[in-house]
């Protein structure tokens, strides 16, 4: 073997480098990096033996299967039962599905006066490239906002289920935060680094896109949801909190759903009335077009990426 | 495409109130409890006016009108249709409602954790748009969207008391209740692919045409048998009603009053929608379903009595009772004459009125028993707490059927329309007495025991003036209750027309 280097010459090269991690002789991270092996949780021996107790108790105590041959054999043929009847079910609602009008067949009766106007006049009557946003955001606007509060009432009932109000547990789930992961964690992080920003543009760009190409408030607001979910999983919910604090959160999905209940109010009171409407529609395939559905697809976008990380917030540790 | 010309101020009032309520929930969620709670009282206060002007117009107007939500009237859009039936009912949610959360705020404060009772009020009120919004929709769809947001703030009303039992009965109630909403959506997918339309007067044009063709009907059966069971489940009939004696009876005071007389109430009500504006009254009649809600809403008279007879749980035992109430709803329902159905609505209203005031006024004596729910240990509290004594044989009264309340109205509506009804004529009477008579079995029990002296008293006796919010909306309630029983009259009046303007 020929070599132009010395040893001690080739060891400085990138090529010595990259050969030496390939065949794995090396791991960068090893010493540069907090490393923690997950851990399996054990608990306390007495509250396992406390609930071993309380189970058989329950099993002794309310439904004694024991003595009780009865409740044994009702336990079974409720079971027997209980699968015997979701096959009917099954059976009936396939059977049901046989009897509908086939796929696809011109002459549905789905396929009437409704579908064709929002196809042939979707575009002119609300200024939305995307059919489909601009029915359920002008067409049904009243829907929309219906669906948008049952998200916001999904967090509350999230909220009154998970958040922790007491002060003192409140500081023990933060330290308890990450038992169960390492802390700065490289490789997250340098993804993250990456990734998140992509992550953000590409979720306000769906968004803002959402009159003239698939998407819209919701896929968008759930994508930057993501994104936040990520950004925080990798620096620690400190360094999410230097922006979106609970009373950024609260700001933000207040401000979100009322400005889309007053355009929704203005729009159905002015349409009702035979008022004239002062929201322009702008010219079809333009970032500003389609009247009312531009802002209330912010709105909406909003008020989901609110969701999207509260609930992960919840569910993490009992608060934003 | 604008909107019809020349709408009254008035006529907006229905989308307001529906607006109105959602504002209030989003922006209390914002405000500490205090702000979330004069916001709350505030709303409900300004749609009651709301609701009585609305309802003062449809009266005066004598028909029912359409209000088209935004620029493109439906079937493209969504709209609400109001008339007598939907005005009055809404008039009459609000008021209970508002009574229901001022005469159970006390118990609120001691049983919910100090950061969350603000939640309480923004899930009341979106509770209460989704109501307004079942009232008055016109569109299936919308419907469902609304009964979403009704089924997960009921979830959040049941559990915000946070203890095993309420949460248990949460999951259980959020199961059951799902499956009612699957099955609900399912029917009105089956419908939508059968008529292609989702707003109601369309889908009953459509479905009249394809009966009087003889085409699809199968699948029409199927649809009608899976909206009525998904709705029945939702609103506890009899064979369905598991998830509602713990949901009931762990709650805190305020939801369980607002779930047994508003949350099913809501439901029953969306289910006359569909058989009066989608179905269609005759179809619905003809396709035999009816008989089946007949059946569960006797068994439920029945056999909901009997648990309620069983139990040894104040609480419990009223819950109970409400399943044999649906049971006299769907009995109505299922009747299938109009007279029936009038009698149904009627037992709407009397229900809704008469089992708040029995869950308000059961509290006020489980307290002065050092807050113990068993029997035995109610003896004598209709002495400590004269006021919730008094108001608890009131309702009990009227449960049971007894003249002056209205329980009895509503009972004799029934017999009315058995009686012009030949082939269940018999089932209904006969059912209608032995319910009778089991629900005076229970309720007499309690008033007897709480009205029982006993000698040596441990427990403090209350006056009136110690709580005047809880005093005043039982005295309302009661005052309710004696106008339903003495006043029926022009209230059935107003039914019957609203029952015509639905249609």
């Amino acid at each position: 073997m020929s070599r132009m280097k010395s040893e001690e010459e080739y060891r400085k090269t990138k090529a010595f480098h990259f050969f030496r991690w390939l065949s794995g002789e090396k791991d960068p991270y090893i010493g540069n990096l907090e490393m923690k092996p997950q851990e399996e949780y054990i608990g306390e021996e007495t509250s396992i033996r406390d609930r071993m107790r309380e189970s058989q108790t329950v099993m002794d105590k309310v439904y004694n299967t024991k003595h009780n041959r009865w409740l044994l054999l009702f336990r079974r043929f409720y079971r027997i039962m209980a699968v015997i009847f979701c096959i009917l079910l099954a059976g009936l609602l396939l059977l049901t599905v046989s009897y509908l009008p086939p796929t696809g067949n011109a002459s549905n009766p789905d396929n009437n006066e409704v579908a064709s106007r929002y196809i042939e006049s979707g575009m002119q009557e609300t200024g939305a490239v995307n059919i489909v946003t601009g029915m359920i955001l002008t067409y049904r606007a009243f829907d929309t906002f219906g669906e948008t509060n049952v998200l916001f009432i999904a967090t509350c009932c999230v909220m009154i289920m998970l958040m922790v109000e007491d002060a003192e547990l409140k500081k023990q789930e933060v330290m308890n935060d990450r038992r169960f992961e390492p802390k700065n964690d490289a490789i997250l992080q340098g993804t993250a680094m990456i990734l998140v920003p992509i992550i953000f543009i590409f979720g306000i760009y769906i968004i803002l896109n959402g009159h003239l190409s698939p998407g819209g408030g919701f896929s968008g607001g759930a994508t930057i949801g993501a994104g936040m979910i990520l950004y925080a999983s990798a620096f620690s919910f400190k360094k999410t909190q230097r922006f979106f604090d609970e009373k950024i959160y609260k700001i933000a999905k207040v401000s979100a759903l009322c400005v889309y209940g007053l355009i929704g109010i203005y729009y159905y009171v002015t349409g009702a009335n035979g008022i004239e409407n002062h929201i322009p529609l702008g010219i079809p395939g333009h970032i500003v077009s389609a009247g009312i559905i531009f802002p209330i697809n912010i709105c909406v976008g909003i008020e989901v990426a609110c969701t999207m990380y509260a609930f992960y917030a919840l569910f993490r540790r009992g608060g934003l | 495409m604008s909107g019809q010309m020349g709408l009254e101020f008035v006529q907006n009032f229905p989308c307001f109130s529906i607006m109105l309520c959602m504002f209030a929930g989003i922006v209390s969620s914002a405000f500490k409890e205090k702000i979330a709670r004069v916001l709350n009282v505030a709303v409900l206060t300004v749609n009651i006016i709301l609701s009585a002007s609305v309802f003062l117009f449809t009266v005066r107007a004598g028909e029912a009108y359409v209000y088209v939500m935004g620029r493109f009237p439906a079937p493209w859009g969504n709209e609400l249709r109001i008339g007598v039936l939907e005005a009055g009912l809404a008039l009459f949610f609000c008021i209970i409602m508002l009574f229901c959360l001022l005469g159970g705020r006390h118990k609120l404060v001691q049983e919910v954790e100090e950061g969350k009772q603000g939640l309480y009020y923004v899930l009341t009120d979106l509770m209460l748009s989704s109501l307004l919004a079942l009232i008055y929709t016109n569109d299936l769809f919308t419907a469902y969207v609304f009964v979403e947001i009704n089924t997960i703030s009921a979830c959040g009303l049941i559990m915000i008391r946070q203890n095993g039992r309420t949460i248990e009965a949460a999951v259980r109630y959020m199961i059951m209740s799902l499956l009612g909403s699957g099955l609900f959506l399912v029917g009105i997918c089956m419908l939508y692919d059968l008529t292609g339309h989702l707003l109601m007067s369309n889908i009953q044009a459509e479905i009249a045409q394809i009966v009087a063709e003889g085409a699809y009907r199968p699948p029409l059966l199927v649809t009608i048998a899976i909206i009525s069971v998904g709705l029945a489940i939702k609103s506890a009939l009899f064979p369905f009603h598991a998830w509602l004696p713990d949901a009931y009876g762990y709650s805190t005071v305020s939801s369980a009053a607002v779930l047994s007389s508003l949350v099913s109430k809501g439901y029953i009500f969306l289910l006359f929608k569909i058989i009066y504006r989608v179905i269609g009254f005759e179809v619905f009649h003809d396709s035999k379903i009816v008989n089946m809600l007949f059946i569960f809403g006797l068994m439920g008279m029945v056999f909901g009595s009997l648990s309620a007879i069983k139990e040894n749980d104040v609480r419990r035992m009223i819950a109970f009772s409400s399943v044999a109430q649906i049971g006299y709803i769907y009995m109505g329902v299922g009747m299938g004459t109009q007279v029936g159905m009038v009698a149904a609505v009627f037992h709407v209203l009397s229900h809704a009125a008469t089992k708040s005031l029995l869950f308000i006024s059961a509290i006020g004596l489980t307290d002065v028993s050092g807050g113990s729910r068993k029997f035995i240990e109610l003896t004598g509290s209709g002495y400590r707490n004269k006021c919730a004594g008094v108001a608890f044989s009131v309702g009990s009264l009227s449960m049971v059927g007894v003249p002056m309340f209205s329980g009895f109205i509503s009972k004799l509506l029934f017999a009315q329309a058995a009686v012009q009804n030949e082939g269940k004529m018999l089932p209904i009477l006969i059912v209608l007495g032995i319910s009778t008579i089991l629900n005076a079995i229970y309720f007499m029990k309690t008033v007897i025991r709480i009205y029982t002296p006993v000698d040596d008293v441990e427990y403090p006796t209350v006056s009136w003036g110690e709580n005047k919010i809880y005093a005043a909306v039982l005295l309302c309630f009661v005052a309710l209750n004696v106008f339903l029983g003495i006043c029926s009259q022009p209230i059935v009046d107003l039914i019957e027309s609203g029952l015509r303007m639905f249609a």
